[in-house]
């Protein structure tokens, strides 16, 4: 039974928890009271969801303004502050951005599975796949798609090229653009030291556990970026044979060979990966970068917007590296906008200010800003305004003293119908393998990319089970001499255990 | 003074309303995950997949083996450090105390990442001895919470016991074995337990130096990374019940220890 005293401690914490969820409702009906007396007007609350450190903070200093033909681009502020500044100006409607963060694409599914709110989220392509198939986003409204309307700078402005992955992937009958706006993306490849690796060499999976570069280079330290390049390494005869590749369905074998999660492949994978494990430097989630820098090690698996920043870095300490995307395969990864039913619901407006805020992170100056701040490379090309092409061109173009210069072709990113041969860098030879090439890769490279799906959950089950196989110590392999050790080591204090027993037992004795 | 006794009760609420929320709710989640599958029914597979897994097994051994090592190697560094200091005459002991203290108050991941520098500039590549690396990064990082329980019961030592020894007859040696080693146990103990227990889990440490081998809290990790809540709640519980009999078996050491001191 509860004595007095408690029975009141215990009424007292139920007061005091009560208060603690009525507070915030109090003062929300508050705050809501205040602004509509101000000024009449309702204000729509956004909650954004995006990658840390993935949009513009501004705050740029004045020499850090990017001056190209078409106008000066400069961030100020920071991109959340602009947008609710603009959709006020351009539709008259107050805006509260409550923006915030999420560390993986893992971390933010199971904060949407305890229950976390949002309007926006910025997952990469295989969540963005995985939230489909369960029915929690939001299709993209007409309205979205209306390319009539000068506001709708997504539409408007994104790359035909991906746009076209993005209508001819489908998740149950329905195609990605439906329900994804696109933000970044990139490729995978190896960031190597062009002194200790040669571009051949780097230009294929299987360098990962080439004896030649024993403990000298870092993979990533994820079990879906790890899988795709064993894939590609155990395929690799396959993959890179002519038949193969002059095969009219080559994209489509291509991507199923790379998805492939039959028992006999993941257990080849297994293999491989242990053998990685084994000649590796390490598996990084974070390192790998400053690592390639100081020289720790001579190549790194890396994602071409990391890439760019490990070359730009490098540079600083006039320390050349490269890049390269290998033959059999490179992994095609985006990150896109999608609206959350669990947020926006049936709320018209509240969709209308998450589509603004996508079409406002697509405006041209916005997408340079962005692209700079945060160095990957944005799904925008631009349409009509040529700024977004100026900008590569202001970071890659060839001075006019260059001696050694290579026209790089980018037509099949920026160009719409009949209009290919415009979108042509004259940039320095060596950019070819550097930056130039991690920010905007080659049509050729692009040519044999693929993404990689999003696994259902008994091919995921074994692919984590292959993951754990690899990266855990097997109770197998504990050597004899350590049993021994052990052994004795219970033996002598059993024995200890007995006299001390016997001692105080007997102590006649 | 009933007023005074109100108000002890209500200086304690803050705590219960801690305790109930951050350290009794978990617990509970924790302990439905670990006992239900994806479907939500009771199960006792993810406690017998644990121990049938050679592989989970493998780390736990794994782990378990890290510790013991990394507590080894600080106990021998500690104690010899920890008895000079308490049985030294110096007048600016405190000072040298302090010196041990004061890395603790350098953030530990700078700290990690200057040893890692300097492991390389002795090795030259780290990956060729990730366990012996570990060990190094562990015992550089918790070796302070070794030392500070020891030289704290070693000096709070009764010098007459001492010198009540060498009256009978006892060589410096011998007084040292029989007097001074049994009396500083229980710092030792509480040394022990304090090294033992984060070495099991402190990821982090592997992850800077470059050790590519599961322990148990990257496998957690990797568990709750894989949408495994289930699994993962389950090593956790596994791990806390480790820490449990770990601390009854140690305490219950210290008990008898004492006691054999009082008799003393």
């Amino acid at each position: 039974m509860m004595s007095e005293g408690r029975k009141r401690m215990a009424a007292f914490g139920l007061a005091c928890g009560m208060l603690f969820f009525l507070f915030p409702a109090c003062s929300f009906q508050a705050e809501a009271k205040g602004s509509g007396k101000e000024a009449g007007e309702k204000e729509v609350t956004l909650r954004v969801c995006n990658w840390e450190e993935y949009i513009d903070l501004g705050d740029w200093d004045e020499e850090e303004t990017i001056d190209l033909p078409s106008g000066n681009v400069i961030g100020r502020r920071s991109m959340v502050d602009d947008f609710t500044e603009w959709y006020y100006e351009t539709y008259g409607i107050r805006v509260k951005v409550e923006y915030s963060t999420f560390g993986t694409n893992e971390d933010l599914y199971n904060m949407l599975t305890l229950g976390d709110t949002y309007d926006l989220v910025c997952p990469s392509e295989y969540m963005i796949m995985k939230l489909m198939t369960e029915d929690r986003l939001l299709p993209l409204s007409d309205g979205f798609f209306d390319t009539s309307d000068p506001n709708n700078y997504y539409i408007n402005g994104v790359s035909p090229y991906i746009q076209s992955v993005f209508d001819n992937n489908k998740i149950e009958g329905k195609k990605w653009s439906g329900y994804a706006a696109g933000y970044m993306w990139g490729i995978t490849g190896i960031v190597y030291n062009p002194e200790a690796v040669s571009e051949r060499e780097a230009s294929s999976w299987k360098i990962l556990n080439d004896p030649a570069y024993q403990r000298q280079i870092t993979i990533k330290d994820n079990v879906r970026d790890s899988y795709f390049a064993a894939v590609g390494a155990v395929k690799s005869e396959l993959l890179t044979s002519r038949e193969f590749v002059d095969n009219p369905d080559y994209l489509k074998n291509l991507e199923r060979e790379m998805n492939d999660t039959s028992p006999e492949t993941i257990e080849k994978v297994q293999e491989y990966l242990q053998d990685v494990k084994n000649n590796c430097y390490s598996f990084e989630t974070d390192s790998g970068k400053a690592d390639m820098i100081t020289g720790k090690v001579v190549a790194n698996y890396q994602w071409s917007g990391d890439a760019v920043y490990t070359m730009d870095q490098a540079d600083e300490e006039d320390y050349t590296l490269a890049f390269a995307v290998p033959e059999e395969s490179t992994n095609i990864y985006f990150d896109g906008w999608a609206l959350l039913k669990d947020g926006i619901g049936e709320d018209a407006a509240k969709q209308h200010a998450a589509e603004a805020f996508i079409n406002f992170n697509s405006r041209a100056d916005n997408v340079i800003r962005n692209m700079y701040y945060i160095g990957y490379t944005s799904v925008i090309s631009g349409g009509e305004d040529m700024r977004i092409f100026e900008y590569a061109d202001w970071c890659y173009g060839a001075e006019e003293d260059e001696e050694e210069v290579s026209d790089y072709d980018l037509g099949y990113f920026f160009s719409k119908e009949g209009k290919e041969g415009d979108y042509v860098i004259s940039a320095p030879t060596e950019q070819v393998y550097r930056q130039l090439f991690a920010q905007y890769p080659t049509e050729e490279a692009i040519s044999r990319s693929s993404i990689m799906v999003c696994f259902d959950e008994g091919q995921t089950k074994a692919i984590n089970q292959m993951w754990i196989n690899v990266r855990c110590y097997n109770i197998h392999d504990v050597p004899g001499w350590v049993w021994a050790l052990i052994g004795s080591a219970v033996c002598a204090s059993a024995a200890w255990g007995l006299k001390r027993w016997a001692v105080k037992k007997f102590p006649a004795l | 003074m009933k007023h005074l006794k109100f108000s002890r009760k209500i200086l304690g609420i803050p705590y219960a309303v801690f305790l109930l929320l951050f350290v009794a709710a978990p617990l509970i989640v924790l302990l439905y995950y670990a006992f239900t599958n994806g479907q939500g029914q009771f199960t006792a597979e993810n406690l017998t997949g644990f121990f049938t897994d050679p592989n989970t097994v493998g780390t736990l051994f794994y782990s378990f083996g890290i510790a013991m090592v990394t507590t080894g190697v600080c106990l021998i560094l500690a104690y010899p450090a920890a008895y000079i200091l308490a049985v030294s005459k110096l007048k600016a002991k405190s000072v040298l105390v302090m010196l041990f203290v004061i890395p603790m108050w350098i953030n530990f991941s700078l700290r990690i990442t200057a040893l890692k520098e300097i492991l390389t500039w002795i090795e030259g590549n780290l990956a060729y001895h990730p366990f012996f690396n570990t060990v190094i990064g562990m015992s550089y990082d918790f070796l302070p919470f070794m030392i500070l329980p020891i030289y704290t019961t070693i000096s709070k030592l009764d010098g007459a016991l001492l010198e009540a020894a060498r009256d009978l007859g006892a060589g410096e040696a011998q007084a040292f074995l029989k007097v001074t080693l049994p009396l500083s146990l229980p710092g030792i103990i509480s040394g022990v337990s304090m090294v033992f227990l984060p070495a099991m889990t402190n990821y982090v440490v592997l992850d800077m130096l470059y050790n590519s081998t599961y322990i148990m809290g990257s496998l957690i990790g990797s568990y709750f990374a894989a949408y495994n809540w289930h699994g993962g709640s389950m090593i956790a519980l596994i791990l806390l019940a480790i820490i449990c009999l770990f601390t009854l078996f140690t305490s219950g050491m210290e008990e008898e220890n004492t006691r054999g001191g009082t008799l003393l």
